[in-house]
C-alpha cells in the first residue's frame, strides 16, 4: 500500500510537469493549429538558462528562493527566444499547410538544441536546486521534496493561466482567436499578436517544466526526450483541450510511475525502462477507442 | 508537330514513363555518368554513394505514403529497423550470438525483409486510417519510441544496445558483393549493386505513381472526402500506401547496413525518421527525381561539411571543441529544412522547374 501511494505521489509529481509541457503544446495548437516540435529545445534552453542564472544571482533571503527567481528569469529569456523564432520562421508560414509548419519546428528544434548542447558540456549540469533528491516524510510516506515543489509550482502556474484566460482582455482575445480567427479579426483582435503570445507563453511554460525536471539529476543532453512524453499526454486529452492537457499529463505521469514500480515484478520479460515507453503504449490504446482523445473535439469535415 | 516539343499528342504519351525527349536524354545522361562513376572516384566516396543510394530507396518509400498519399509518417525508422533485423536474422550465422537462419541468398532475405516490414505497416494501418494530420504524425512518432525499446531489449535478435549485430551479407547466387574480386574492389561492387537496386525501386515507384493505385493515392492526398465520393475505398487505399511504403523501408533497412556490415539497435531513432522526412521535403514531395536528389543531398551533407574546416578557420574538426563540424552539420541540417520549407516548399524539384521554365520561356519571364 505504501509502495502504491508513494508511486502515485511520484507520478503526480512528474505528471504535473508533463501537464505543464502538454499545456504548452496545446496553447500553441489552439492558436495556430500546429504542433510545435520545437518545444523540446525550448525546454532544454530554459533548464540550461536556469543552471547558469542560479549561481550568478547567488543566495537570496531563504533557501530555494534564488532557484525560483532564476526559473522565472529563464522562463522570460525562453519566451523571448520563442518570440524571435515565431516571428522569423512561423509567421511567414501563416496559411500554409500545417504539416509543413510542424516540420519547420522540427528543423528549429534540431538547430537550437545543438547550440544549447554546447552550453551543457558532456556530463550533467547541476541546476542549483537546493534539495536535490532529498526526501521528507509526509503522512507516513517518503516523498521527494522536488516532487512536492513540482506539484506546488505547477498548481500556481495553472491557476495563473486559468485566471489569464478567463479574466484578462488578452486571454479573451486568445480564446476568441482560437475559436474563430476571422471572426476575432473583425472584432479587432490582432491574430498575429495572438500567435506571438501563444509561442511566448509556451516557451515560458516549457522553460519552467525543463527546470523542474532537471531538479533531480541536473541538465543533460537527453533531457529533451522528456518533452516528447508530453505528446501522448496531449493526444490522450485531445489536442485542443486545456483541461485535457492537464489530466492527460497527470495520467501519463501516474502510469509511468506505476509501470516503473510494478513492471519488474509482474512482467519482467518486457525488459528494462518500459516505464519510458509506457505513455506511448497508453496513447495507442486510447486512440484505438477514441481517435480524437478523451476531451478533444472530433473534427467536423465539410465537403 | 515538328518544333513543338512541349505538346503532348495523346493521353498515352502524357502518361508515358519518360514523356518528353529532354527527359529521355536527361535520364540516359545521368545513367551513363552514374555507371562511369566507379572508375573515376575513390573507394571511400563510392561507399558513401552506395549508402546514399539505399537512403534514396528508403526516401522513395516515405514519398509514397507522405508525398503521394499525403499521410504524414514519422515512423519510417521503425519500418527500416524491422527490415534490417528480418534480413540480418535470415542471413545470420545459425551458430552465432544472435538469432540467425543462415540463408545468405539476397533474393530470399531482401523480399522477406520488405514483406515483414509491409506486414507491420498493415498492422499499424488501422490506427492510421482512423487518424488524420498531426494526430497521425504523433502516433507514428510513438511507434518509433516503442520500436526503439523493443530493439534495445530483445538482445537475442538485435545484440542489445551498444553491442549490435552483424548485418545481412549481400550474396547473390553464390557471389558475395562484399568481397573484393580480381577486377573490382568491394566498394565498386556494392556501388553497382545498390545502383541497380535503386534503379529498380525508382522505376517501380514511378510506375506506381502513374497507375490506377497511384492516382487513387494522389486523390486521397488532395482531398480525401472527394476521393471517397469517387468510390475510392479510403481505409483500403491508406492501408495499401502504408504497406508499400513499409516494403520500401524494409528493403532499405535490410540493405543499409550491408555496406558497413554492422549495426546497433539505437540507429532506428526519431532522428532517422526526421532525416527521411527532410529528404522527401527538400527533394520535392511527390516526385521521384526530386526525392532521389533530396536523399543524395542529405546523405552527402556530412561528407561536404567534413571539408569545411579547411576553408573556414573558425570551425574545428575535433569533437571536443566548439564550434566543430558535427555541430555545424546538425545546425545546417535543421536550418536547411526550415529554409527550404519557407522559401521553396516544392524543394529541389521546384527549383529545377523554375530554372527549366526560365530557359524555356526565355526571353519572356512569364
Amino acid at each position: 500500500m505504501t509502495d502504491l501511494l508513494e508511486a502515485l505521489l511520484r507520478g503526480l509529481g512528474t505528471g504535473s510537469v508533463y501537464a505543464l509541457l502538454a499545456l504548452a503544446f496545446v496553447i500553441i495548437y489552439k492558436a495556430t493549429r500546429v504542433i510545435s516540435f520545437a518545444q523540446p529545445a525550448m525546454m532544454l534552453t530554459g533548464a540550461v538558462a536556469t543552471s547558469y542564472i542560479t549561481p550568478a544571482i547567488g543566495f537570496v533571503l531563504f533557501t530555494g528562493l534564488s532557484f525560483f527567481i532564476s526559473v522565472a528569469l529563464a522562463a522570460l529569456a525562453t519566451a523571448v527566444l520563442a518570440l524571435v523564432v515565431e516571428r522569423l520562421a512561423i509567421r511567414p508560414m501563416v496559411g500554409k499547410e500545417v504539416f509543413a509548419v510542424a516540420i519547420i519546428t522540427i528543423g528549429i528544434d534540431i538547430a537550437i538544441r545543438v547550440v544549447v548542447n554546447g552550453f551543457i558540456g558532456l556530463g550533467a549540469r547541476p541546476i542549483g536546486f537546493p534539495w536535490g533528491l532529498d526526501r521528507v516524510e509526509l503522512l507516513g510516506l517518503q516523498v521527494q521534496i522536488r516532487h512536492l515543489v513540482m506539484m506546488g509550482t505547477v498548481a500556481v502556474v495553472v491557476t495563473l493561466l486559468f485566471l489569464f484566460f478567463q479574466k484578462t482582455r488578452y486571454g479573451l482575445a486568445m480564446r476568441a482567436a482560437a475559436f474563430d480567427q476571422e471572426a476575432a479579426m473583425t472584432q479587432g483582435v490582432s491574430v498575429g499578436a495572438v500567435f506571438a503570445m501563444s509561442w511566448a507563453m509556451a516557451g515560458a511554460l516549457a522553460a519552467i517544466a525543463g527546470s523542474l525536471l532537471a531538479t533531480g539529476a541536473g541538465v543533460d543532453r537527453q533531457l529533451w526526450l522528456v518533452a516528447l512524453a508530453a505528446l501522448p499526454a496531449i493526444i490522450l486529452g485531445g489536442l485542443d483541450s486545456l483541461e485535457g492537457a492537464v489530466i492527460g499529463g497527470l495520467a501519463v505521469g501516474v502510469v509511468e510511475a506505476l509501470v516503473g514500480t510494478y513492471q519488474r515484478e509482474y512482467a519482467p520479460w518486457l525488459g528494462d525502462n518500459v516505464a519510458l515507453v509506457s505513455p506511448y503504449v497508453l496513447m495507442l490504446l486510447v486512440l484505438l477507442a477514441k481517435p480524437y482523445g478523451i476531451f478533444g473535439t472530433p473534427e467536423v469535415r465539410r465537403v | 508537330m515538328r518544333g513543338r516539343p512541349a505538346f503532348y499528342e495523346s493521353y498515352a504519351q502524357e502518361l508515358a514513363l519518360f514523356n518528353t525527349r529532354p527527359k529521355q536524354v536527361g535520364v540516359a545522361a545521368v545513367l551513363v555518368v552514374a555507371v562511369l562513376m566507379p572508375f573515376v572516384l575513390e573507394d571511400s566516396l563510392l561507399r558513401t554513394l552506395a549508402i546514399a543510394f539505399v537512403f534514396c530507396i528508403g526516401a522513395l518509400g516515405l514519398n509514397i505514403v507522405t508525398g503521394l498519399a499525403g499521410q504524414v509518417s514519422l515512423g519510417h525508422a521503425f519500418f527500416l529497423g524491422v527490415g534490417a533485423y528480418t534480413a540480418a536474422a535470415i542471413s545470420g550465422d545459425p551458430e552465432g550470438r544472435t538469432i540467425g537462419f543462415g540463408i545468405q541468398e539476397m533474393w530470399v532475405w531482401l523480399p522477406a525483409a520488405g514483406l515483414v516490414a509491409a506486414l507491420f505497416g498493415v498492422i499499424v494501418a488501422p490506427l492510421a486510417t482512423r487518424l488524420r494530420g498531426l494526430y497521425l504524425a504523433i502516433v507514428t512518432l510513438g511507434l518509433v519510441f516503442i520500436g526503439e525499446h523493443i530493439f534495445r531489449e530483445w538482445s537475442d535478435l538485435t545484440g542489445g544496445a551498444g553491442v549490435g549485430r552483424t548485418a545481412a551479407e549481400p550474396v547473390l547466387f553464390g557471389f558475395n558483393f562484399s568481397e573484393s574480386t580480381a577486377s573490382f574492389t568491394r566498394d565498386q561492387q556494392l556501388y553497382f549493386l545498390m545502383f541497380v537496386l535503386l534503379l529498380f525501386f525508382a522505376l517501380a515507384a514511378r510506375n506506381l505513381a502513374r497507375s490506377r493505385v497511384g492516382r487513387a493515392f494522389s486523390a486521397v492526398r488532395d482531398r480525401d472526402m472527394a476521393a471517397e465520393m469517387m468510390s475510392i475505398d479510403l481505409p483500403r487505399t491508406k492501408t495499401l500506401a502504408f504497406a508499400i511504403s513499409s516494403f520500401y523501408a524494409g528493403c532499405a533497412g535490410a540493405l543499409l547496413y550491408t555496406v558497413s556490415g554492422f549495426f546497433d539497435p539505437a540507429s532506428f531513432n526519431l532522428l532517422l525518421s526526421v532525416q527521411f522526412i527532410a529528404m522527401v521535403l527538400i527533394g520535392g514531395a511527390g516526385t521521384v527525381g526530386g526525392v532521389i536528389a533530396g536523399a543524395l543531398f542529405i546523405s552527402l551533407l556530412p561528407t561536404l561539411t567534413r571539408e569545411l574546416p579547411a576553408y573556414v578557420p573558425l570551425i574545428s574538426s575535433q569533437v571536443t571543441q566548439t564550434p566543430n563540424v558535427f555541430q555545424v552539420e546538425q545546425i545546417l541540417y535543421g536550418l536547411l529544412i526550415v529554409v527550404f520549407l519557407l522559401f521553396e516548399p516544392r524543394g529541389l524539384f521546384g527549383i529545377w522547374v523554375r530554372v527549366r521554365t526560365y530557359w524555356k520561356s526565355w526571353p519572356f519571364s512569364y
